[in-house]
Formats: structure tokens, C-alpha cells, sequence
């Protein structure tokens, strides 16, 4: 049960408004839209070595190492790590801070889906000043593209969720299931092992998983969001949502799937004792399998995301950049460390070192990523899979810039669907109806 | 004196000033003189939250305070066994924060792991369905009875041992039996408790909001963003970013609730005279 | 002893049906004691009001104690600190304000008694977003401030001490005071606050539950969770059981919940005859 879910992305929104309100008055916290005056390579190196203090946001487990070898790197810098614990409470600090124009990290983490919310007000800085409009072909295409956003760079992506398949094969292997290529395999198995052990599902998913659901539509093909400078366009029956729905239909209609609360105790013993027999998610997961899911140790593997003709396809879950505060107080500083944090060799091999699970191309491509071969997953090499799911993200996605506000009706909308097992596609129609109100109240102009 | 009023005075100004303006993403802030006030009272969103809290409020507030009545009478009457403990054990749960009450309830209600999917299984068929869009508002009420009861319980009670004992002894040379007792001697004692318990129960349901804003995360679909006017507000406010309209909505929920209240207490005073 | 004429007799019944009522009260409290005892993995695999696996309520609040560097100790320190400066604060406030306005004739009143009711009718959680505004314009937002200041305004407790001080000091008796050439001040330190003790005590019991408890207020004020009190703190263990980087540590919640409860209940407990005099003896009367 996560309690503080919601409160915390709200608290935090609502800050940003304020920040956007206040910007004007405060002076700090405006210039966002424009590109900063930036630096040279060289100059931000020369600042580097001179060193200085910066303060850095994240929640990410591996930062404490990455930061010893940063240091090491460059013995005059000093990064204060504050460990901000997750991403909901991360956003509300963040956003306090802004609002408050006090205390703002000179470098913060930021998950994608959030970009645009702080983008858009003005509250990012335009790193292509910094050069750092250079490293595009260092990372994955889809990762990339959740930074670059409009005309400007707004980060440096840290790491990335290209989703998968994870099953329990105990379970496959005594109901007799084959691992689905495509997503009408996937349905027939999950017929039938509601045919063989009713106790057991295939899939579950509680009604308010937007993240889930927004990567799945992305898979599909659907592009249901478009933002052009403050015009919007919003098509939640577009071919590709109209696909996935359709799939989705079948799942509910015939009580396909569970609806136990994510993340939940339940959730997590239901992985674990086999309730729950597949999701498909990000590649962050297998760490917290390990965690939290002890009992499935052995039992769990993963298998690429079924298809809806069997051709790859694939999208992003999940996953999240570094960014530089608008506000942030050394900004030469800042973007030196932005740019060793997700670029420097050493920085990713220590991030990867630990379970996270890297962005960059070369990284996944490595033979030493590729070869690991996961006790837990039953020695699979786990890996290929993953990293193999990354080259087939679905280019030209993005999410709204009020994406916290339609996640948080998401439930009201769509997830309705699920309980009263009514159309998927009304659901996300009256989810679109909603959208397109609330950003017409909020000034865009909304096409949908 | 003036800064105790101006400190709580100046938030319900600030609300007032906010409801006045509307501010967008895009767009800025402006001067929209009373249109969120005609926006509220022609939103859905707002009626059917209203409507959910009035429910609660005819249905819940008198079966908790029945319930505490009838405690507080048993418990006066003396005939308890354990009279001491009975009182303490009722009044516990109001000591128990609202997160740690909800996360026990939540796992009691669990169908799989909790309570509710044990008496399913025992009783072979799915008795009790908690998370289902009929029951939910009976399970949010049960919590916040069982948070309460013992609370107004308590209230009752004290109110009760200040009856003096001259009159018991009247009654009892009248020879009045205890139910004459009650009728006659108790509950005309506990009017002034009764209404006081009435009002805060009545406001209390109106701001109704930990409850079911912390079991939204164990059903997010059965309960709304705009559940209660409360809930309302806070998402309005939170994760709308619409502080303004979320201001008026406050305003108008707090007019209604002081209306109701100020209603309950005139009639209860006044019949006191 | 208010009817000690007779001794009712003892009925099974009425126990019976009392002892069905405590049970309601009390299991889902026997649920959390049970659960402190059990590890993370005895907690999702066996039934959950009845003991199991191996016996490990002393390692979970040692884990509770030590986990990410004691931040519990941390929490349960800023509790006590938000309960004293905010609750204590907040009982003086009431005392001050209940006892001038119920004692004091001045232009205005009937203005401030209706104001009085608006505010404890006025939704808190409501309030709670134009203080965050406010405070985040002065730049008190994640601070100690933050969750002090709101929770020294307490319309409830200024109420309560209104109702209780008009009943439990006869005005003739500070009119005495006053004609004996004895100052107000003093006559409210000589006279008045003896009668008003049940009154305070239980203004600061209920003060102290609030500011304890308070959940919604320092969600939306506070970031950095070093200034967290406990009951958010508890909130954000259960949440880091969610999304990227996951990690689930229930058992801790759950005796993180009975550490939290048990000063609350036992302040309640010591400190039961004051407030239930201080209940009875007119506060409530109406």
C-alpha cells in the first residue's frame, strides 16, 4: 500500500504551478524557454578542475558510489548527495524547492514521464549551451527523445525501462502455457490456465496503472498525445490505442486478469506464490524481484514482449534523466557533473554494477552486460532480453504536459472499465473528454 | 486575541481572495470575479461528491452515535463486567493514527490475505465484498465508526456521570425502573453532549477525506478523485494545479457544513430552555 | 460516585455484548501486534491474527531503529518536538482565547463566536492548501515552522475552553477578584487557571493526538524527510514499495506503527483521570 503515492505527486504539482505563478515575482526561477548562455567543453572542464560544491537529487541506489568515483575524478569538486528516496516524493521536494526558490539542486533526477510538467513552465535549463547536444548518439533513440524535447535539450537520459515479458515458468510449466509471441498467444494463454487452476492468473492489473497502460498503448503503435509549443493533441482512439484496447477487452471481458493493488503486500506475495503469473514491465524490475519477491527466487524468467503481428516492437516504462534545475546556482558546475554522471565510463559501469540498467548504447551492447546470467532468473542471461527490447522502442511518443493530473483521473476514467467490465474505448474516450477540458481551462489549445 | 483570530482568519481570507481569480499553465492569472462559484454549483463532480458525504452523514453519524450511546448507557448502568477495560479498549482506536488505522483495515478487508477472504472461505461463498462499488462507502463508514465510537462514547459518558444523584434517588423513590430511568433522567442529561457530538460528527462527515483518500490506493477504481467535496479540492488543488476553483469549493463546502452545524445547534439549545 | 444508592446487579447479557464490542475495537490493533512479530516473509505467507514463523518483534524494532541510518529516532524526535511546540502552543492559545472570550465583554463578540464556528466547520484539509500557498510565498515551506504554526490555531480547542471556561468560572467570582483590587492577570493565575486545569489538560490531550496523528499537514509542507514526523515517515516506508527502485520493507512499517501508537496510548492511559473530569465537568455540557 503506498500511501503517500498520490499526495506526494499532487503536493508536488501543485507546487509547480506555484513556481510558475511565482517565477515572475522571484526572479530566480524564470529563463526557462530560452537557451542559457552555456559553456564550452573546455570551460566547464577548466571549472571542473578548479572544483566547487554542487548539490545533486536522486534516488537513485547507486549514487553514492558513482559520486566517490566523480570525486576521485576531479579531487576539488564536492557533490552533497541528497537521497530523496523515490520518485513521488522526489518530484514534491523538487517542486517545493522551486516554489520556494530555496534549496534547489544544482542536479536532480527526473523520471521521463515528468520532463514535460517542468519543462513546460520554464523550470528546466536548455543544456545545448553546455554541448551536451553532442552525446545524442551515445544513447538509445527513445531515451534521447524523452529530453529533447521542442527546440531544447533538457537533461541527459540516466537510464531506461524497454519492457519485457516476466512469467513464473513453474507455472507456465504445470498449466502447460508456451511463452506468447503475440498478444493473441497471450490471451489464449490466459484462457487457459483460468481453465486449469482458476486460483491463478495471468494477468493482473488494479485499474490504476496509467504508466503501464500508457507504455502499452505506445507499443501498439498509438500516439495519442501530441504537443506542439502550447498546442495539444489528444486522440485516445487513434489505431494504435484502438489496438491495444481491443486486446486489453479480452482480458477483462472474460476475467482474464486480477485486479490486486500494485505494489501492495498482496501484490508482491501474489508474485511470489505464483497468484500472479506474468507482467509485463520495465527492465528496472529484476532488482526488485530479488528484493522483494523472495519466494519466486528461481521460478521468474523474462521473455520479450509479445507483439501484436510478431514482428519486435517495443516501448519504454518507466526510467528517468538528470536534469539541471532552472533555478540551480552553478550551472557550469552542474552540467560538468550532468555530463560525467551519464556519459563517463566509469560513472555507468558503477551504475550498472549495482542493477541499474543503463541507457546508453555502448553499455547495452557490451558483451559483459549481455553475458550476465542471473541466479534468481535461473541463470538466464537475462540481459539479451532486455537490452534486445531497447533497439525496438517506437520512435515519436510523448506524454502530456499535464501528465500527473491525467494520470490521477486515469482511474476514474478508464479504470472504470475494468470494474463494471465495460468498453475499454469509452473509458479512454471520457479519459480524452477530460484532457481536453482541463487543458483548454489551463490555456492550451487542445485539439482532440 | 487579534493575532489568535487574524492567524486563522487569514488562510479563510486567502481562500476567499483565490476564489475570485483563475490562474492557468498557459496563460497566467486573472480576475474572474464569482465565476468559479457558478462553475461549482453546476459541477457534477461536486453535487455527486456532496451527495456521497450527505449519505454518510444520515447513515453513519446516527448508527456510531447510537452505537456510543448505547455503550455509554451500558457502561454507566454498572451491570458490566470489566467496566474499566470495556471503556479503555473503546477509546484506543481513536488514539491510532488515520494512515495506520487505514493500513490495518486495509489488510482486514483484503479478500486474499485478510480476514474478509477468511470468513469467504469459511462460509464457502463471497459474503463480504468490501472493495465493490456497493460496499465501499459501508467500509470506509465502518472505519470511521470504529475510529470514533469510543470517542463519542467517552463524551456521553462524562456527561453522564455529572447527573447528580439526587435525581437517581428520586427516580428511585418513584419507583422507576431503569428504562424509566433512562428515558426520564439520562438522556434529558445528555442532550447538551448529544449535540455537541452531533455537530462534530456532522463536520466530521463533511470533511471526510483521510479515509477514503488513503483506501484509494487499495481501490482506486471504486473510489474517485472527486469522492467526497474534499477530496475534490485536494485533487483539484494538488494534481489540478486549479487552486482557485479548489479555494471556492472549499469555501462553499465550509458555508454548508457552518449552515448545517449552526441549524443542529439551535435546535438543540433551544429546546434545552 | 454519582448512584451508589444500589448495586446493580452484574449482566451476562450486557457483557456479552460489550465484550462483542471491544472485540471490534480492539482486533484490528491485536492484527498490527500480531504482524510486529513476524518477519517480511512470515508476514505475506501466513494468516494474519495468528502468530507464525519465527518470533522477531525484538529484530524488526531493531530494524526499525537502525534502518537508513535511524531515521526513526529522527522522526520520533521531530514528533516530539512538533507535539510540544505545536500542541503545547496551541493549548495556551485556546486557554488564552477561551477565557477572554468567554470572560470578556467586548465589541465584536457575537462576530468572533461565529467565526469561531465557521473555522472548526471550515474542511481542514481545505485550509491546508491556501496555508501551503501562503507559507510557500514566505518561504517557510519544508521547514520545522511549517507544520508548528498552522497547528497552534486550534478552533476546536479555542471552542472547547470557551464552553468550558463560561461554565466552570462563575463570573461573579472574578467580579469579587476585580473588586478586591486584584489584577486581571492575576486573577486569572490565582483563580482561573485552577478551575480551568481539567479543561487544559484535556484541550492539550486532544492537541496532542492531533499534532501526533496529523497526516494531511505535514505531507504537503514538509520534503525533506528529516523533518518528518512519524506518521508521514511510516507513509513514506510503505510507498517505497513502489515503481523503479522498489524497496518493500512492510515489516517495518508495521512495527514502525506500534512503536508509534504505543506513547500515544500510554500518555492517554496516565493521564486518564484529568481528562475525563475535564470531559465531564462542563466542557461537553452545552
Amino acid at each position: 500500500m503506498s500511501i503517500t503515492r498520490n499526495g506526494r505527486i499532487a503536493a508536488g504539482a501543485m507546487a509547480a504551478v506555484l513556481a510558475g505563478s511565482l517565477a515572475a515575482c522571484s526572479g530566480g526561477g524564470g529563463g526557462g524557454g530560452e537557451p542559457d548562455e552555456g559553456a564550452t567543453a573546455e570551460e566547464i572542464e577548466a571549472a571542473l578542475e578548479e572544483g566547487g560544491i554542487i548539490d545533486y537529487w536522486t534516488w537513485t541506489p547507486q549514487a553514492e558510489k558513482q559520486i566517490e568515483a566523480f570525486e576521485k575524478a576531479y579531487p576539488n569538486m564536492t557533490v552533497n548527495l541528497t537521497d530523496t528516496q523515490g520518485a513521488e516524493e522526489h518530484n514534491t521536494g523538487l517542486q517545493n524547492a522551486i516554489a520556494a526558490d530555496k534549496g534547489i539542486p544544482d542536479v536532480a533526477q527526473l523520471e521521463y514521464q515528468s520532463v514535460p510538467q517542468f519543462q513546460l513552465p520554464g523550470q528546466l535549463t536548455d543544456v545545448t549551451g553546455y554541448g551536451l547536444g553532442e552525446l545524442e548518439d551515445l544513447y538509445t533513440p527513445s531515451t534521447w527523445g524523452s529530453v529533447a524535447l521542442g527546440d531544447g535539450l533538457w537533461g541527459l537520459p540516466q537510464d531506461s525501462g524497454p519492457m519485457a515479458l516476466f512469467y513464473n515458468a513453474e507455472v507456465f510449466e504445470e498449466n502447460d502455457l508456451v511463452v506468447p509471441k503475440t498478444w493473441d498467444e497471450y490471451v489464449e494463454q490466459a484462457r487457459k490456465l483460468k481453465k486449469s487452476d482458476p486460483d491463478k492468473v495471468l494477468f493482473n492489473d488494479d485499474g490504476n496503472g496509467p504508466g503501464t497502460v500508457t507504455s502499452m498503448i505506445w507499443q501498439a503503435g498509438g500516439k495519442p498525445f501530441q504537443v506542439e509549443g502550447d498546442t495539444v493533441t489528444i486522440d485516445l482512439a487513434d489505431e494504435g490505442t484502438t489496438r491495444w484496447a481491443e486486446t486489453y477487452q479480452q482480458l477483462i471481458d472474460e476475467e482474464l486478469m486480477s485486479d490486486i493493488t500494485g505494489w501492495s503486500d498482496e501484490w508482491y506475495q501474489a508474485l511470489g506464490d505464483g497468484t500472479i503469473a506474468s507482467m509485463v514491465v520495465g527492465a528496472w524490475m529484476p532488482g526488485i524481484f530479488e528484493d522483494g519477491v523472495p519466494d519466486g527466487d528461481g521460478a521468474w524468467r523474462i521473455a520479450p514482449m509479445p507483439t501484436y503481428d510478431g514482428t519486435p516492437v517495443n516501448a519504454e516504462n518507466g526510467g528517468s534523466a538528470d536534469v539541471i534545475p532552472a533555478g540551480a546556482d552553478d550551472k557550469v558546475l552542474a552540467a560538468g557533473f550532468l555530463k560525467w554522471l551519464n556519459s563517463d565510463p566509469e560513472s555507468i559501469r558503477v551504475f550498472m554494477e549495482t542493477g541499474g540498467f543503463p541507457a546508453t548504447v555502448a553499455e547495452l551492447g557490451s558483451e559483459e552486460f549481455l553475458g550476465y546470467e542471473s541466479e534468481y532468473f535461473g541463470g538466464q542471461k537475462i540481459n539479451e532480453v532486455l537490452a534486445a527490447g531497447a533497439d525496438d522502442v517506437v520512435e515519436g511518443w510523448s506524454y502530456l504536459p499535464w501528465q500527473s493530473y491525467a494520470n490521477s483521473i486515469f482511474s476514474d476514467t478508464v479504470g472504470q472499465a475494468y470494474l463494471d467490465r465495460t468498453s475499454l474505448l469509452d473509458g479512454l474516450s471520457e479519459w480524452q473528454a477530460e484532457n481536453v477540458r482541463y487543458g483548454e481551462e489551463q490555456g492550451f489549445t487542445v485539439d482532440g | 486575541m487579534v493575532a489568535f483570530a487574524f492567524a486563522f482568519l487569514a488562510p479563510v481570507l486567502y481562500s476567499l481572495y483565490l476564489s475570485l481569480f483563475r490562474n492557468q499553465l498557459m496563460g497566467g492569472n486573472q480576475f474572474v470575479g464569482l465565476a468559479n462559484y457558478s462553475a461549482a454549483f453546476t459541477d457534477p463532480k461536486f453535487w455527486d461528491g456532496t451527495g456521497r458525504v450527505l449519505l454518510f452523514l444520515v447513515v453513519q453519524v446516527p448508527i456510531m452515535l447510537a452505537v456510543a450511546l448505547a455503550a455509554a448507557l451500558v457502561i454507566d448502568s454498572g451491570r458490566l463486567f470489566g467496566k474499566r477495560f470495556t471503556r479503555i479498549a473503546l477509546f484506543v482506536p481513536y488514539a491510532v493514527p488515520g494512515v495506520v488505522a487505514v493500513l490495518m483495515w486495509g489488510f482486514l478487508y483484503g479478500d486474499r490475505i485478510g480476514l474478509v477472504g477468511w470468513i469467504n472461505e469459511a462460509a464457502g461463498s463471497q459474503v463480504l465484498t468490501p472493495f465493490s462499488r456497493e460496499w465501499m462507502l459501508v467500509a470506509i463508514g465502518n472505519i470511521v465508526t470504529w475510529e470514533f465510537v469510543g470517542y463519542n462514547m467517552l463524551i456521553l459518558y462524562s456527561a453522564l456521570r455529572t447527573v447528580p444523584g439526587e435525581l437517581y434517588e428520586a427516580a428511585a423513590i418513584d419507583g422507576a425502573g431503569q428504562w424509566r430511568v433512562i428515558r426520564a433522567v439520562k438522556l434529558p442529561a445528555l442532550r447538551g453532549a448529544l449535540v455537541i457530538a452531533t455537530i462534530f460528527s456532522i463536520i466530521g462527515s463533511f470533511q471526510l477525506f483521510n479515509e477514503p483518500n488513503i483506501l484509494k490506493v487499495l481501490a482506486p477504481t471504486l473510489i474517485s478523485s472527486s469522492y467526497t467535496p474534499n477530496m475534490y479540492a485536494y485533487n483539484l488543488s494538488f494534481l489540478g494545479q486549479q487552486v482557485n476553483y479548489a479555494a471556492t469549493v472549499a469555501i462553499i463546502m465550509g458555508v454548508l457544513t457552518a449552515a448545517i452545524a449552526y441549524v443542529v445547534q439551535l435546535r438543540g439549545t433551544r429546546r434545552d430552555s | 460516585m454519582a448512584h451508589s444508592f444500589s448495586r446493580p446487579r452484574k449482566s451476562v447479557v450486557l457483557t456479552l455484548l460489550m465484550a462483542g464490542l471491544v472485540v471490534y475495537s480492539l482486533a484490528p490493533l491485536w492484527w498490527l501486534l500480531v504482524s510486529s512479530t513476524k518477519t517480511q516473509e512470515a508476514l505475506a505467507d501466513s494468516f494474519g491474527l495468528w502468530p507464525a514463523g519465527p518470533f522477531a518483534l525484538f529484530d524488526n524494532i531493531a530494524a526499525v531503529l537502525t534502518y537508513q541510518d535511524g531515521v526513526f529516532v529522527r522522526w520520533f524526535g521531530n514528533t516530539v518536538v512538533y507535539v510540544v511546540a505545536g500542541a503545547g502552543g496551541a493549548t495556551l492559545l485556546a486557554t488564552l482565547g477561551g477565557y477572554g472570550l468567554a470572560k470578556y465583554r467586548f465589541r465584536g463578540r457575537s462576530a468572533v463566536f461565529a467565526t469561531v464556528i465557521g473555522a472548526v466547520a471550515v474542511p481542514g484539509a481545505a485550509l491546508a492548501v491556501p496555508t501551503f500557498l501562503m507559507f510557500s510565498q514566505l518561504g517557510l515551506t519544508n521547514t520545522m515552522w511549517s507544520v508548528i504554526l498552522p497547528t497552534l490555531v486550534s478552533p476546536f480547542g479555542l471552542y472547547l475552553m470557551w464552553v468550558f471556561a463560561t461554565e466552570a468560572i462563575p463570573t461573579e467570582l472574578l467580579e469579587a477578584a476585580r473588586v478586591d483590587g486584584a489584577g486581571e492577570w492575576r486573577t486569572f493565575f490565582t483563580i482561573s487557571l485552577r478551575l480551568l486545569a481539567p479543561g487544559i489538560v484535556t484541550v492539550a490531550l486532544f492537541a496532542i493526538v492531533a499534532t501526533w496523528n496529523n497526516y494531511f499537514l505535514p505531507l504537503i509542507m514538509l520534503s525533506d524527510r528529516n523533518l518528518f514526523p512519524l506518521a508521514i515517515g511510516l507513509a513514506s516506508w510503505n510507498a517505497d514499495a513502489t515503481g523503479v527502485g522498489a524497496t518493500p520493507v512492510f515489516h517495518l512499517v508495521i512495527t514502525g506503527s506500534v512503536l508509534t501508537i504505543l506513547p500515544i496510548v500510554a500518555a492517554f492511559l496516565l493521564l486518564q483521570r484529568y481528562w475525563q473530569s475535564g470531559l465531564s465537568a462542563g466542557g461537553v455540557k452545552g
